[in-house]
């Protein structure tokens, strides 16, 4: 029999035992030795990984605890004011957040107004109507579109989708809803192109495609025997996606949904080339806004003074609760419509 | 009233299902058409600039003719950098939660924490990491950047790390284990291997999630004008440039700006369909 060589640790067990065999005593205790070294590294490769979990809850208290130190210095001049105020005034020094707010709000809510049905609706066709052979490649490329830059929206929106909209759009809007009581100051003021309803439109492209691939995984998920009962019983496929498909995936849906939203809040280049950077807050939906993230992409670096970058924090913070808040709310409903499916 | 009334309810029920489904025709074809018309602007706008000098020339000073050497290279070696620090931090985490402590409380939090993460506003990233690394150190650099994008490349391969993980059958692992293998070599020996493909594929998506981030890069490693290899200063990268140019009144940096904006579109798509292509591989 060969002699037992000196395991390495790089051996795994299974050389180390076929080497070894039941060899002499010398033998035993360099077995014994390479078992203990293999559970050595068992162990500590277990507690790495296991760090390495945690790590990833440290980041989060990373983000959140390092926000709120940064923003302290604001938040205590400016104290609740700072939430209800809409000045933003660099040479004084006073900081509101109102205006920002505001803008991440009307945007982020144009944006879902027409990504929701549209996305919908993609998400029934590509489940109910789509020829099988299509299916596939027109969920790809609508999952492309997710996976565009959001800075490549930004440049295409400034420079081609701001003056179309600055020739057509905007200037029907404001002929047609000019006299309209209520409507005319919606749509008042020139047509500049960039501004808050833009800025909504192309937030509105690019949560699509989230809000149509989760829809149309939940959609996928709903067992075929209640779709089959549904027509057994005479009803129409948009019966069937009313009454049968929608109901039993509205959890998801609305998971769905609320991720969207959380990556629309949250968009900062798309929004920040065509939304103008004006610490307003307008009546007008064609005027330009600002929003939290557009703010501090656009005077964070050119800040000077701690209270004035302290402030931007403290948007950041309120930016980051937000969404914490709305992706969370997101995770707990798609995490009951898997378990309800299995 | 009992027969007339039925036979307009089906030709209701059926009109309404016709608009319903045309409704959902173009709504396919509205979605559809922003990819064409973004891709077609690209294309055309971006095509129109590119050259070669593009990739041997430094970004020019307002008004002349250069290129996007510096700003490229800046890209590559923080994208370098991101993978370098986050993938390795992202594959175990992925592990624990896959292997030692699939049923633990700790997994399905991590989970949820993971996915919040994986979805969170890129500019928060950067406000951390400026307050962690930049304001401490007193300057902004390279390395702040790099590990700004490695916090956005963590939950993503966390996330595919433990699906294609727990896509692994359990019999290898009792095969394994059976001939005395210990947990840490079945990992790193059999489940590992099982699941190369797809933790490559994660690795692929998180390069392209990254490589058009400009939020997290804006105040982390800010900018450069020139040729820099320093990790310690400021270095240029690409979405920050296209930022920066295309919001400039000058002609010749816009035009960079588009040019700039296609590389990084093809980069993205080129990465996305062949992690898609690996995948596609692996199911079947």
């Amino acid at each position: 029999m060969e002699p037992a060589r000196e395991p390495t640790r790089r051996q795994s067990v299974v050389d180390v035992a076929l080497q070894t065999g039941a060899g002499t005593l010398d033998a035993q205790a360099s077995r014994a030795r390479a078992l203990d070294g293999l559970r050595f590294w068992d162990k500590v490769y277990g507690w790495l990984t296991w760090g390495c979990a945690i790590g990833v809850l440290v980041i989060l208290g990373g983000v959140i605890v390092s926000l709120f130190i940064g923003s302290m210095p604001a938040l205590r001049e400016f104290g609740f004011s700072f939430v209800t105020e809409q000045r933003w005034n660099p040479v004084t020094e006073k900081f509101g957040a109102l205006a920002p707010i505001y803008g991440t709000v009307v945007t982020s809510f144009i944006a879902m107004l027409i990504a929701v049905p549209v996305g919908l609706m993609i998400a029934v066709f590509l489940t109910e109507l789509c020829p099988k052979m299509l299916r596939r490649p027109i969920g790809i490329a609508i999952e492309l579109l997710a996976g565009i830059p959001s800075i490549i929206y930004g440049i295409w929106g400034l420079f081609v989708f701001a003056p179309f909209l600055q020739d057509t759009l905007q200037p029907a809007l404001i002929t047609i809803f000019g006299n309209v009581p209520v409507l005319s100051s919606v749509f008042e003021g020139p047509p500049y192109g960039i501004g808050v309803l833009t800025a909504g439109l192309i937030l509105a492209i690019m949560v699509l495609p989230f809000i149509t691939s989760i829809s149309r995984d939940v959609f996928e998920a709903v067992p075929p025997v209640l779709k089959e009962a549904a027509y057994g019983l005479g009803c129409t496929t948009w019966e069937v996606v009313r009454y049968v498909v929608l109901p039993y995936t509205r959890v998801g849906v609305i998971g769905g949904v609320m991720l969207g939203l959380g990556r629309a809040l949250g968009e900062t280049m798309a929004v920040t080339f065509v939304i103008g950077n004006a610490h307003r807050i307008s009546s007008s939906l064609i005027a330009p806004g600002t929003t939290i993230s557009a703010t501090i992409a656009n005077e964070f670096t050119e800040a000077v003074g701690d209270l004035y970058t302290s402030s931007l924090i403290a948007l950041g913070l309120i930016l980051f609760v937000i969404t914490f808040f709305v992706l969370a709310a997101a995770r707990y409903m798609l995490l009951r419509i898997e378990r309800r499916i299995g | 009233m009992a027969s007339l009334p039925m036979a307009s309810l089906y030709a209701s029920r059926r009109r309404r299902n016709i608009i319903a489904m045309a409704l959902s025709l173009t709504a396919t074809a509205f979605g559809l058409g922003w990819l064409v018309l973004v891709l077609g602007a690209l294309l055309w706008q971006g095509f129109a600039g590119l050259s070669l000098s593009v990739f041997t020339e430094m970004t020019p000073p307002p008004g002349s003719a250069g290129g996007l050497l510096n700003p490229i290279f800046g890209s590559l070696i923080l994208t370098v950098l991101a993978v370098m620090i986050g993938t390795p931090i992202g594959i175990l985490a992925g592990t624990y939660m896959a292997e030692y402590g699939r049923h633990t409380r700790l997994t399905s939090v991590v989970r949820f924490i993971n996915d919040i993460l994986l979805s969170a506003p890129s500019i928060v990233v950067g406000l951390f990491i400026y307050e962690v690394m930049v304001a401490p150190m007193g300057h902004f650099s390279g390395l702040a950047g790099g590990v700004a994008l490695a916090v956005i490349v963590i939950p993503v391969v966390v996330r595919t790390t433990e699906d294609m993980l727990n896509l692994v059958p359990n019999q290898l692992r009792e095969a394994a284990a059976s001939l005395g293998m210990p947990r840490a070599f079945i990992i790193a020996r059999i489940c590992y291997r099982a699941a190369q493909a797809g933790m490559i594929t994660g690795v692929l998506l998180a390069i392209a999630r990254i490589s058009g981030e400009t939020a997290p890069l804006l105040f982390t490693a800010l900018n450069n004008q020139f040729w820099s290899t320093d990790l310690n200063a400021p270095m240029a990268s690409l979405p920050v440039v296209i930022f920066q140019f295309a919001l400039s009144p000058y002609k010749d940096w816009q035009q960079l700006a588009w040019t700039g904006a296609l590389i990084i579109t093809f980069t993205v798509l080129a990465l996305s369909i062949t992690a898609r292509a690996l995948t596609a591989r692996n199911q079947s």
